[in-house]
């Protein structure tokens, strides 16, 4: 008996949020590369590769890794526990009683607030026990912040 | 700051000797005394001694080499000075303070920083006291909180005082409670604290007469320190000291005329024997310091349980001393650690699964027995569970796939200088050393066959008890109450041959303790047993 997915994904802008990230990194990639060739530190074949290294960080990261990634972030919240899917390489689900959860934090970066997303951290009181929802649309971030707020509110033993 | 009461300082400090009368008069102070005080005026004597004991490599290096030494050195004695004004100074300003609800120490001159330790978050109480400390009668008192947060470390209080002090931390509260809970109680915040001075003096008094010595070490079982790791780790930071100290001084070892000499002579000698011989050296330097090094830290190693305060001490050290309380609420488990060349001695050492240790260096602070006969270990283990077997339940294997792993893995690693003298072979023509390769391939198969018997894991009424490793074997017993969260991790090698890992995360000892390569069917199984109640919501 297996276990099922997480009930929801996460926000479909979440793809282009991802696209956009790596098409950044590849952005600075190429502009040190070509900065490097025009100097004269990159020559023959290092020249080349290094333009297939940035054209693959490009295609892989902006053609295949948004859709994966977005097919695998699952999560999901109950009223007794948060349930959680991450991961394409090495899969990882976790699941953790709401009663364990200690913080509930939001987190905005540059690029994902132009998309109008957040990354929810839960954490527990293991340092190893941290969950991490990624690319949730402002509102849905919102409501599980208050949802796991509330209910950690309640519960007392966070079994430290 | 300078608001300190003079007359509790030397009350607690003046008179060194041990007794019922000192107690009784720190537990007097204790509670209700809300005094910024300083830390014992002895601490003057001990930061330049310090500093110059640092130093000494330099110093020394200072009086061999004379004015030729050249001018940088000097530059050391001036920080030597200036390390010493800086401990004074830092005497002077460091203050602490309790109350009922909080240990407080201040320190800093121009930045000052106060760092407060809720008595209710305390789990552990570590007194240390170097030989130094000793000669003065003086010990420091670390107290470890919740996970990471910073320690509060008192660095000079007199050995009585802090010997009151770590008993009344981790009893005033536990006095209350009910003592035989085996489970963990509901939070901190609910236990009680200890209100008149009457009281604590009259707990002070019990809790001597309530310890069980649990397990105390045998002067025969030093046997087991050569082939404990931990003397090895011991000797290779000596030989690195041992390494800084010859080149501070300016001592030139290639130069030397000495070295050079004896050198020569050993090469005279023919290869082969000078292999042999610096072996053989090698061998019986590591046994003498490991033996050294076991002698040092663990000498008179005593566990016992206190069952009134609901908590355990250790107490071990030859030079240095140090003694430990763990608070017996905040215990989640242990582990028996059976690494190699022990384990061929059939010695074990077992470690406390407890949160607020900080485990700096080799994780000292949560032993619970240091390297011993394995069955003394796993009845040490039974006593301080208090639930008898939990390090002999049979444990339910994972199945042919995982052993095939461990197999792939062990073999695939040692494959690796097994290419490596095949091509070396090749290279310089000659079969012999070609043949050199079945060796790590022999190695890889007996590497994998251990750590394929080692696998394994069971549940018991009230803990995950997990086994691997075939080098390192360790066999962790985890309190099932102290799961935070559960994981199942798979990587694509792991699905494909339809395993899983299982984790189990805690707020405890490594935080986090893995079950590895769990049939997949069998894995939602063990989380759900993990955390009972909350996983099967999830299932198909």
């Amino acid at each position: 008996m297996e276990l099922r997915d997480p009930a929801n994904l996460v926000s479909s802008r979440a793809r282009t949020y991802w696209a956009t990230q790596y098409g950044v990194l590849g952005v600075i990639l190429l502009a040190a590369a070509t900065a490097g060739s025009s100097v004269g530190r990159l020559t023959g074949e290092w020249r080349w590769l290094a333009f297939l290294a940035v054209a693959l960080v490009l295609v892989v990261g902006v053609g295949v890794i948004p859709i994966w990634r977005y097919r695998v972030h699952r999560w999901e919240v109950t009223s007794t526990a948060i349930y959680t899917k991450r991961g394409w390489i090495v899969q990882e689900l976790r699941i953790a009683p709401l009663s364990r959860v200690q913080t509930v934090d939001t987190e905005r970066g540059p690029i994902a607030q132009l998309f109008k997303l957040s990354t929810v951290t839960v954490t527990t009181a293991s340092a190893k026990g941290e969950m991490k929802i990624e690319g949730l649309d402002r509102e849905t971030a919102d409501r599980v912040v208050q949802e796991l707020t509330a209910a950690t509110a309640t519960g007392a033993d966070d079994a430290t | 700051m300078n608001d300190r009461d003079p007359r509790t300082e030397a009350g607690v400090d003046g008179e060194p000797a041990l007794g019922a009368e000192v107690m009784a008069e720190v537990a007097q102070d204790f509670p209700a005394d809300e005094q910024w005080r300083r830390l014992s005026p002895r601490m003057l004597l001990v930061h330049p001694v310090r500093e110059v004991i640092r130093f000494l490599p330099v110093l020394i290096g200072l009086l061999i080499a004379g004015s030729a030494g050249g001018g940088q050195n000097w530059w050391s004695l001036i920080g030597t000075g200036v390390a010493v004004a800086l401990g004074l100074l830092r005497w002077f300003t460091t203050t602490y303070r309790f109350n009922q609800a909080q240990v407080q120490l201040r320190r800093g001159l121009l930045n000052k920083t106060t760092i407060s330790a809720p008595m209710d978050r305390i789990r552990s109480v570590d007194v240390t006291a170097t030989i130094l400390h000793r000669a003065l009668g003086l010990a420091e008192v670390k107290i470890g909180t919740g996970a990471g947060e910073s320690e509060l470390k008192l660095d000079g209080l007199s050995a009585p005082h802090a010997a009151a002090l770590r008993e009344d931390l981790l009893h005033r509260r536990g006095a209350g409670a009910p003592t035989s809970d085996p489970g963990p109680a509901a939070d901190g915040a609910a236990a009680p604290v200890g209100d008149g001075t009457a009281e604590g003096v009259s707990l002070v008094k019990n809790r001597a007469s309530q310890d069980e010595l649990i397990y105390a070490l045998d002067p025969a079982w030093i046997r087991y320190a050569p082939f404990s790791p931990a003397g090895l780790i011991a000797a290779l930071a000596i030989f690195a000291v041992g390494g800084q100290i010859i080149r501070d001084s300016g001592l030139n070892v290639e130069n030397n005329a000495q070295v050079q000499s004896t050198w020569s002579s050993l090469e005279g000698l023919g290869v082969a024997l000078a292999v042999i011989v610096g072996i053989v050296v090698l061998l019986l330097v590591m046994v003498i310091l490991s033996v050294g090094g076991y002698v040092l830290s663990f000498w008179g190693f005593r566990l016992a349980h206190n069952e009134a305060g609901g908590s355990f001490h250790t107490s071990r050290g030859l030079l240095t001393t140090r003694a430990t309380s763990l608070e017996k609420r905040r215990l989640r488990g242990v582990e028996l650690h059976e690494a190699v060349p022990l384990r061929w001695a059939r010695g074990a050492t077992l470690r406390a699964i407890t949160t607020g240790v900080k485990d700096e260096g080799r994780g000292m602070s949560s032993t619970l027995a240091p390297s011993s006969p394995r069955d003394v270990v796993c009845r040490t283990a039974d006593l301080v569970l208090g639930t008898p077997g939990a390090l002999a339940t049979p444990l339910q294997s994972h199945g042919a796939a995982a052993t095939q792993r461990r197999y792939t893995r062990a073999l695939g690693t040692c494959a690796v200088p097994a290419v490596a003298l095949i091509a070396l072979a090749f290279m310089v023509g000659r079969a012999w050393i070609g043949a050199l390769a079945v060796l790590p391939l022999l190695l890889g198969i007996a590497l994998g066959r251990s750590r394929a018997n080692a696998l394994g894991h069971a549940i018991t009424a009230r803990f995950l008890v997990a086994r691997s490793g075939a080098i390192t074997r360790r066999t962790s017993v985890v309190e099932r109450d102290g799961a935070v969260a559960v994981g199942i991790r798979a990587s694509f090698f792991q699905r494909r041959a339809g395993v899983a890992t299982v984790q189990l995360a805690t707020a405890a000892g490594r935080q986090r303790y893995d079950v590895l390569d769990v049939p997949s069917h069998a894995a939602v199984d063990l989380a759900e047993q993990i955390l009972p109640g909350y996983v099967a919501q999830f299932r198909e």
